[in-house]
């Protein structure tokens, strides 16, 4: 190639040097305060509200809270440790009835049929369910279980904390499987799996970590949950568990339902003791929460 | 234009020393679809039992898609047709009456990237013998497939850690150990070592050449060196300039694509890469 070689421009090093002045450092540095600022603002409610009760809920807190049954208004004392045996069970419960099922949904949704129509269907269902009023699955559970069965029960609160917990567990199964990598399915069909084999030698352990956080994540959110209870479990002043019997088909008490009931009374004992409550489930939800972090972190290395 | 049905080997060039032909797979590809597309056309050769044999051509000719026909790998592929005949000792292996799972399990593959699964090292070389419910002497297979990959001495010692924790060239040689452990009768090898630095790929070359003792092996290379170094014999796929569709230019002996290739564009395609 003939080409007279062009003559090279000085460098100016002079424009390589921060110009604070410059308009898009300007710029840059406004939008970094902007929002550095609204982050910080958008915590103070959170953080206010977690100092409050922690503040409030730690003064009451002793053993007795634990294990003991919730005092009569002017009664010293007292706890409300059938309400977390009650959160814990119909939780249980719910988990129980929506995780089997959500997770062999999810098989269908990102392996089995992901462009069927039927997949189609299920997941705009399931979309819709996600954003469903929390009342709405209480009333459901009382039409459904509630009417038939003649009585509030553990079993029907746990059928109503189920419908919240299924869209949560199913989406975002559905997704940790999508995120397998193609060519792991591959290999396993190569080595000759069949599609149940390849689901459960392959396809269920490597999404592991993101169905085990969707299922925390939902069981984390169910814990909270007031209003489907009113509907479903109502509340009990008596143990889950009466001379060697699990009554899971009366009423029965739980944290949400029992900070809700408390924290209104004229009394300043029980008010107290609701905010004791309100801690409990705090550090209850945020372990969830925190253990679903961590061990999605450890399982992905 | 070139022939587009290649000869079998012993038609372009008689051998000096009369080989023994003995096919132990049959492919007859007329026109192989995904959806409308027409991927690889008119392509017919046959695998000798025990050799190795290499597939070269420029990427998107449908080596891939050759080879993933003789498992029937392409089942999974949604739109995937094939018009023509894959047969394997004798039987058409696309017969209505043939279960894929069944032809995958007698056909061992590695692919481009490392595919271990996530769990041990021993559990991934055993996994095609425990789906196939064949777990007696699992200790024992295990550590011999191993062996065979030429990885049994770096891995005895950590046979419960994760098999993502070994290097690439180890985690490929253990898809490898994970293939041959259920004995297939052959073995397909998509690129195996283009993720590899050179010192993983020459072990590797080293152990196909070894592994040829008891295995046909099935090889696509986009790297010509790697062809002539470990394959008995050559295929050579090529892409129409209008349809994009490959197809088998020239099938024959490596020595003989190389030295003296029948057709002008292996002839341009090899020297190409050699001058
Ligand atoms: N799953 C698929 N779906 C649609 N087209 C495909 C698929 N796999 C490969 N192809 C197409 O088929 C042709 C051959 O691909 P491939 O066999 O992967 O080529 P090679 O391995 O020689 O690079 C390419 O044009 C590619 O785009
Ligand atoms: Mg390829």
């Amino acid at each position: 190639m003939s080409m007279s070689p062009a003559t090279q421009q000085e460098f100016d090093t002079q424009s390589l040097f921060y110009n604070r002045w410059k308009s898009r450092s300007l710029r840059n540095s406004l939008m970094n305060w902007v929002s550095g600022s609204i982050a910080l603002i958008a915590c103070l409610p959170l953080l206010s509200l977690l100092g409050m009760v922690i503040y409030r809920g730690s003064r009451a807190l002793s053993w007795s809270s634990f294990v003991e049954l919730p005092p009569a208004p002017m009664q010293e004392g007292g706890g409300f440790g059938n309400a977390m045996v009650g959160t814990i069970t119909m939780v249980s419960i719910a988990a129980l009835l929506a995780v089997p099922s959500g997770i062999l949904t999810a098989i269908f949704l990102a392996f089995l049929g992901p462009d069927s129509k039927l997949a189609e269907a299920v997941r705009f269902v399931a979309r819709v369910l996600s954003g469903l009023p929390s009342i709405l699955a209480g009333v459901f559970a009382y039409a459904m279980v509630v009417l038939v069965m003649k009585s509030y029960s553990a079993f029907a609160g746990g059928v109503a904390l189920a419908v919240l917990m299924l869209p949560i567990i199913l989406l975002t199964a559905e997704q940790s499987m999508r995120m397998v990598q193609a060519r792991l399915i591959e290999a396993a069909v190569g080595m000759g799996c069949t599609s149940a084999q390849v689901v459960r030698r392959v396809l269920l352990p490597t999404a592991f970590p993101g169905i085990l956080t969707g299922v925390l994540l939902a069981v984390a959110r169910a814990a909270g949950e007031t209003a489907p209870l009113l509907f479903t479990a109502l509340f009990s002043n008596y143990w889950l568990v009466q001379e060697g019997q699990l009554k899971l088909a009366e009423p029965t008490a739980s944290l949400a339902v029992f900070i809700f009931n408390f924290s209104g009374s004229a009394f300043d004992n029980l008010v107290e003791m609701a905010w004791s409550g309100a801690l409990i489930l705090v550090l209850m939800i945020l372990t969830l929460n925190l253990s679903a972090q961590l061990l999605a972190k450890k399982l992905q290395r | 234009m070139p022939t587009l049905t290649a000869q079998p080997p012993h038609a372009i060039k008689p051998p000096k020393t009369p080989v023994r032909h003995d096919p132990i797979i049959e492919c007859e590809i007329r026109k192989l679809y995904y959806g409308d597309f027409l991927a690889v056309k008119n392509s017919s050769l046959n695998i000798e039992k025990g050799k190795i044999t290499a597939f070269i051509g420029p990427s998107g000719c449908g080596k891939s898609t050759v080879l993933r026909c003789m498992n029937r790998l392409n089942d999974i592929v949604r739109g995937f047709r094939l018009e023509g005949r894959v047969a394997m000792a004798g039987q058409d292996i696309y017969a209505a009456n043939v279960d894929p799972v069944s032809v995958r399990r007698h056909i061992g593959m590695v692919f481009q990237q490392p595919t271990p699964f996530v769990m041990s090292v021993y559990d991934n070389v055993a996994f095609g013998l425990r789906i196939n419910r064949d777990k007696h002497d699992l200790d024992h297979r295990v550590e011999q497939a191993l062996k065979s990959a030429a990885l049994w001495d770096e891995v005895k010692d950590k046979l419960k850690k994760s098999a993502l924790s070994l290097s690439g060239g180890q985690q490929q040689r253990l898809c490898i150990a994970r293939a041959i452990a259920t004995q297939p009768q052959v073995l397909l090898m998509d690129e195996p070592c283009s993720a590899l630095d050179p010192i993983s790929t020459r072990r590797i070359e080293e152990l196909m050449v070894e592994l040829r003792k008891s295995y046909t092996i099935v090889i696509v290379t986009h790297n010509l060196h790697q062809a002539m170094r470990v394959a008995d014999y050559t295929a050579f796929m090529y892409v129409d300039k209008e349809s994009r569709s490959g197809y088998l230019v020239e099938y024959g002996e490596t020595d003989q694509i190389f030295k003296h290739p029948a057709e002008e564009y292996t002839r341009q395609y090899v020297c190409g890469h050699f001058s």
